[in-house]
């Protein structure tokens, strides 16, 4: 018997993965979560038909975008993640022991359940004894916070689903506002190739270069994400992702890692000639300006 | 409860029928269920090119109903309560308009607020009725006109007692309702009609905790957009009568000016939605008034906006408010509410039902999600932290009382001249003036131009309002009777 997972990229590229077995498949009011288990990427977690993170690969972004923040900030006391209800990003930031409080906004609750029983190595982030989970609307969340967090990490992937309010102006502004006047913001990019998500990854560049002073672009691969390359966004008050960025200080942690290198974080920041020109047609693209 | 089987969907099981027949089409329309013209297929489906059919045996005609859209206005009717309904194909606004040519020959007098739609002047236009404005109160702070104040209503009774008809606007657009039922008995102790324009107000037939529907009221006839809150396809409507109306007499007022090829799209459209809303519809309204008033409060919560609901009844001119309306006061952030409506399309990619000099309206439906409530709010959050000025300098009043020299109809059809606008002080329009949406005519054929209107007018363009109703597109001309 073959038993396949596809993924529409577009409406003319699939993902396949082929699928021991469908391990769970329940629908919350945000979403429809299905788990499977593949020998090819382990388990994997779909949230209305889209692959959301695998055992395979979460180690990238979970790193990626963890990582290359907490080596640029010099004193980070207290985190903001939003979405990030499978504990991957908390788990990586457990590591850090200056971190002080670690907020964890989830709207869905059966999400968070899910990854519980089915990814215990990410989930056990959550258990951290700094981490308080919220189980409420990310941007209703941050309304009310202002000058509070050192730093913001949006992880949510999707800019067009449930979590498509994770990816607007308002979005930006509130985190702005909900930062500490050094404050850091990083989210996920999206991927630029195909013409869909290029536009969407055009729209994010365009508002958070437009929300924030300092807006950079870094890069990873992922091989779950339409054409295994994924882009994330460093958005920030203050401090700039590479001059401020000290490797020596991140290495003395020792923290281990299997994507993140202190030379992968300047790396990442190079980008092919195609996302750079995009992104600085979005920057000088006309528009009202932060004032 | 319900006379007929709700359940049932007759036009549209009709449409069902026919798809599965595949009877070869030798009649219009010549797009052949969209074979002819594959980019529009391409563009609706091919299912909805396919329904796009034309009116035959096994489907009914809308112009002399006797099979299945019949039955279809006869659930209708009963899900709302009325005597009998009617499916519209020409907006609500051919509603209103029928509903006014039914009753009202030329030189005959009506009562009504003037800020009603335009439509309601146009009809007077057409048949030469004389409007008899009860001027609305307004709320001096948020510079909203309100309802009918049942003393103001019965002395313009007393002043026309040859009146043949009252008209109320229930709600009004931002959710403000008249002492409807009080006004129903005042007038028809004065053989008046009482004709509502119902077209924010479908969800009041399916809805505990919200004001009283028009024909529970006991109102003559009612023109109800299903397309707003009722779900339908945009341009369908409903037309109800009560008891005492002559429906046979409507039906031939509607087919005066109604198409003769009634699309099958929107009539199905209205069959669907009776049957959600009959079924469903009240489950449905209690989650939209949650949601609605959960913005209320989260908006109240950020300052500066003043998003009114309840709290404005004092029961005269605000007898009672509409919670689904979700508006806001914006002009305490130094902001026209016109231009956080532009800020919200095209800053935040959000696009709301309209914004005036002083206010916006959100439209609230069934077909909302907390999360994007959550975007609404998140939005008007940033939109005070970034834009926010000073507002000592702003217009406030929505309301001008017109003074009407003429009947719309005389006025429309006088010899006239076009003057620029700052020339046409003093003169008597001759045509309509106004922002759009809400579509309330700031002038109307036969008022005199003054000095506030004039005012009103520049402002209102300054400010980024899309104004309408003048022959001169730029509205920098006005035409003038001679």
């Amino acid at each position: 018997m073959e038993f396949w997972f596809s993924e529409l990229h577009t409406n003319n590229v699939k993902l396949s993965i082929r699928v021991e077995k469908q391990l769970f498949s329940g629908k919350s009011d945000f979403q429809q979560i299905d788990v499977f288990e593949s020998s090819e990427f382990g388990r994997f977690l779909t949230s209305d038909g889209t692959v959301i993170f695998s055992e395979k690969d979460e180690f990238t972004y979970d790193e990626m975008i963890v990582h290359v923040p907490m080596a640029v900030h010099p004193d980070v006391k207290k985190v903001l993640v939003i979405g990030g209800g499978d504990g991957g990003v908390a788990r990586e930031l457990s590591y850090y022991d200056e971190l002080e409080v670690i907020d964890v906004v989830e709207p869905d609750e059966m999400f968070v359940e899910v990854c519980k029983k089915f990814f215990p190595d990410n989930a056990k982030g959550l258990n951290d004894k700094r981490v308080n989970i919220y189980y409420q609307d990310g941007l209703r969340f941050l309304r009310s916070r202002h000058g509070e967090y050192d730093l913001i990490i949006n992880d949510a992937t999707d800019p067009f689903g449930h979590t498509a309010g994770l990816f607007t102006k308002e979005f930006y502004g509130c985190c702005y506002k909900a930062l500490k006047d050094d404050g850091i913001m990083v989210y996920q990019h999206g991927s630029p190739f195909y013409d869909e998500d290029e536009e969407a990854c055009r729209a994010m560049h365009k508002r958070a270069f437009r929300s924030f002073p300092i807006s950079r672009v870094y890069q990873a691969h992922i091989p779950t994400c339409a054409a295994g390359y994924w882009l994330f966004g460093f958005a920030s008050k203050k401090y700039h992702p590479i001059k401020d960025f000290n490797a020596r200080r991140w290495n003395e942690r020792g923290i281990k890692t299997w994507y993140y290198t202190t030379n992968l974080h300047t790396g990442a920041f190079m980008l092919p000639k195609y996302v750079e020109d995009l992104l600085v047609e979005e920057e000088q693209r006309k528009g009202d300006l932060i004032k | 409860m319900f006379k007929y089987d709700q359940q049932k969907a007759p036009l549209y099981e009709a449409l069902e029928r026919f798809r599965r027949q595949r009877v070869v089409p030798f009649d219009v329309p010549g797009h052949k269920r969209g074979r002819g013209n594959p980019e529009l297929a391409q563009l609706l489906g091919d299912k909805c090119v396919g329904l796009d059919v034309n009116s035959m045996k096994p489907l009914d005609n809308l112009c002399h109903p006797i099979s299945v859209i019949y039955e279809a206005e006869k659930l209708a009717a009963d899900a709302f309560g009325a005597e009998h309904s009617f499916f519209m194909v020409g907006g609500t606004t051919s509603s209103v308009q029928s509903m006014i040519l039914s009753v009202c020959k030329a030189n005959d007098k009506i009562i009504l607020p003037r800020n009603v739609h335009k439509s309601v002047i146009n009809a007077l236009v057409l048949c030469g009725a004389i409007p008899v404005y009860v001027n609305p109160e307004v709320n001096n702070h948020i510079g909203i006109s309100l309802g009918i104040k049942n003393s103001q209503l019965e002395q313009a009774i007393k002043q026309n007692p040859d009146a043949v008809a009252v008209f109320v606007n229930n709600p009004t657009y931002y959710g403000v309702c008249s002492d409807i039922k009080t006004i129903v008995k005042i007038a028809h102790e004065h053989n008046m009609k009482v004709l509502v324009d119902e077209a924010h107000g479908t969800h009041f037939y399916f809805g505990e905790k919200l004001p009283v529907s028009a024909m529970e009221a006991g109102a003559d006839m009612s023109a109800v957009s299903m397309h707003k809150s009722g779900g339908s396809l945009t341009q369908s409507s409903l037309l109800l009568i009560n008891k005492g109306v002559n429906a046979d007499h409507v039906r031939q007022i509607i087919n005066l000016t109604q198409t003769t090829s009634a699309s099958y799209l929107l009539m199905s459209s209205l069959d669907i939605s009776r049957r959600n809303l009959a079924l469903r519809g009240e489950e449905s309204f209690k989650k939209v008034i949650n949601m609605a008033e959960y913005a209320r409060s989260e908006i109240n919560d950020i300052g500066g906006y003043y998003a009114y609901g309840k709290d404005l009844i004092d029961g005269g001119s605000v007898f009672d408010f509409d919670t689904t309306k979700l508006s806001v006061f914006t002009r305490d952030i130094g902001l026209a509410g016109i231009e956080v409506y532009d800020l919200l399309r095209d800053e935040y990619d959000i696009q709301i039902e309209f914004g005036d000099i002083g206010n916006i309206l959100a439209y609230i439906s069934i077909g909302d999600r907390i999360q994007d409530i959550e975007r609404l709010v998140g939005a008007l959050a940033d939109i005070k932290r970034l834009y926010q000025k000073d507002h000592t300098k702003m217009f406030s009043r929505e309301y001008l009382t017109p003074e009407v020299v003429a009947t719309p109809q005389q006025a429309f059809y006088a010899e006239k001249e076009s003057l620029p606008i700052d020339e046409a002080k003093g003169r008597i329009c001759s045509e309509f003036v106004m922002c759009y949406p809400p579509g309330i005519p700031i002038l109307a054929p036969g008022e005199r131009i003054t000095d506030d209107v004039i005012d009103y007018i520049k402002y209102a363009k300054e400010k980024g309002c899309s104004m309408q109703g003048t022959e001169d597109t730029a509205v920098e001309r006005l035409n003038v009777l001679k």
